[in-house]
């Protein structure tokens, strides 16, 4: 099912809009200096909907419009841009990796810098109902497509890590079972609690942190050449979701809310203990072994999940703490 | 031609974490309960902390943590 049309953000995202919906092209406006491309409403919803196109399209959006040449030129404009900025983000992390370590270590020092505030903690101890379901909302613009931005990297692997790819993402599809497909078990959480089920169904209430965490992992899973970082921010990903995972059920069940959305985080406390070692001993360093050059890039890929991440999680704490339960962008 | 072969069963060892596992149907603890595999692979726990046990449930990373601290 495709994702609705959101409404306008900005110059950016109306740009992106018109020309989904057949408008002439017209060049990318100037960014304002000293934007800060990962936390702007507009130039997010812009790059998310370009991408969209890639995954499950949008209503009343001509699907041929993927492959159009102004809009992938509109998307590479947006792309490069983000890209510096994730670049950014994550150069002092990266800067805290020993050249001369192994993959593992490497990955390993990351891990252990991360300083994500925690969200899992709060929703966990404090948490009320309501921050639970703005939590959700967030959280759907992922969840309703888990794994599916990094399952485009199964192709332009082979040997161990693709078969590791492939056993990994089998768990994420359900192992062979449509009832078991993880992005399914998400929608009944959403649905149990409430919450409209329907892809893209809380789109206009996403912010830019949150639409950040998800093209990027779409840019790198769309493109070849970043595979290695799609990897790398797999294995932060996985690596990171087990013990947030439980805490996240245990203030589902504080609060009583469904069992749909306990039971969501319950299993992936199970799943992700597999996957992170899958993504680390069996796609990463076989990856690497076998192309040596994608290491920086591995790199780049956990630091990228980690920071944004963090991003997106300190700003949900902000709102939290100051109050307001639901920021709607006008 | 191919022909059904029995499903092994691999197992994997992760340095300071659990034990991977798969082909198998059932784990039995320490205990002799069964438990059946549900997933492709397994994560069964090697450091005797999983709440979760005899799956992995990530706790041994928070007692590397605390040991190390
Ligand atoms: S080995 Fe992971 S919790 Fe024991
Ligand atoms: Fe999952
Ligand atoms: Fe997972």
């Amino acid at each position: 099912m495709s994702a609705p049309l959101p409404a306008a953000r900005g110059p950016v995202s109306e740009l992106a809009l018109g020309l989904l919906l057949g408008d002439e092209p017209r060049p990318l406006p100037l960014l304002p200096a000293g934007i800060d491309v990962l936390r702007d409403d507009d130039v997010q919803l812009a790059l998310w909907l370009l991408l969209e196109l890639h995954h499950r399209g949008l209503q009343g959006v001509d699907p041929d419009l993927e492959w159009d040449p102004e809009v992938i030129r509109l998307r590479r404009d947006l792309e490069e841009v983000h890209l510096a900025a994730v670049h950014e983000l994550v150069r002092d992390r990266l800067a805290l990796v020993d050249p001369d370590d192994d993959l593992s270590a490497q990955i390993a020092t990351l891990l252990a810098q991360d300083d994500g505030p925690s969200v899992a903690d709060f929703l966990a101890r404090r948490a009320d109902a309501e921050q639970f379901r703005d939590f959700l909302r967030q959280r759907s613009i992922y969840h309703l497509k888990e794994s599916d931005p990094h399952a485009f990297v199964v192709p332009r692997l082979d040997g161990p890590a693709k078969v590791a790819l492939a056993e990994l993402q089998y768990d994420e599809f359900g192992a062979g079972r449509p009832a078991g497909l993880h992005s399914l078990l998400f929608a009944q959480a959403l649905q149990a609690c409430g919450l409209d089920p329907a892809y893209g169904a809380h789109l206009d209430e996403a912010r830019a942190s949150t639409l950040a965490v998800n093209t990027t992992m779409s840019i790198f899973g769309l493109h070849r050449r970043w595979r290695g970082a799609a990897m790398g921010h797999l294995a932060a990903f996985e690596s990171t979701s087990s013990l947030p995972c439980r805490r996240i059920a245990t203030g589902s069940r504080r609060l009583g809310l469904p069992d749909a959305l306990a039971a969501y985080y319950e299993e992936h406390v199970e799943a992700d203990a597999v996957h992170e070692q899958l993504a680390v001993r069996n796609i990463c360093m076989p990856m690497v072994a076998a192309e040596p050059e994608l290491r920086e890039d591995v790199l780049l890929g956990v630091a990228a999940c980690l920071a944004l991440d963090a991003l997106a999680g300190r700003e949900q704490l902000e709102l939290w703490h100051a109050g307001v339960t639901q920021e709607v962008p006008a | 031609m191919s022909r059904a072969t029995p499903a092994q069963v691999s197992v994997e060892r992760c340095p300071g974490g659990p034990i991977l596992v798969r082909g198998a149907d059932v784990v039995r603890d320490a205990g002799g309960t069964e438990h059946e595999v549900t997933r492709p692979v397994v994560a069964v726990c090697a450091c005797g902390m999983s709440g979760r046990a005899p799956w992995c449930d990530g706790t041994h990373k928070v007692v590397a943590a605390k040991g190390a601290g």
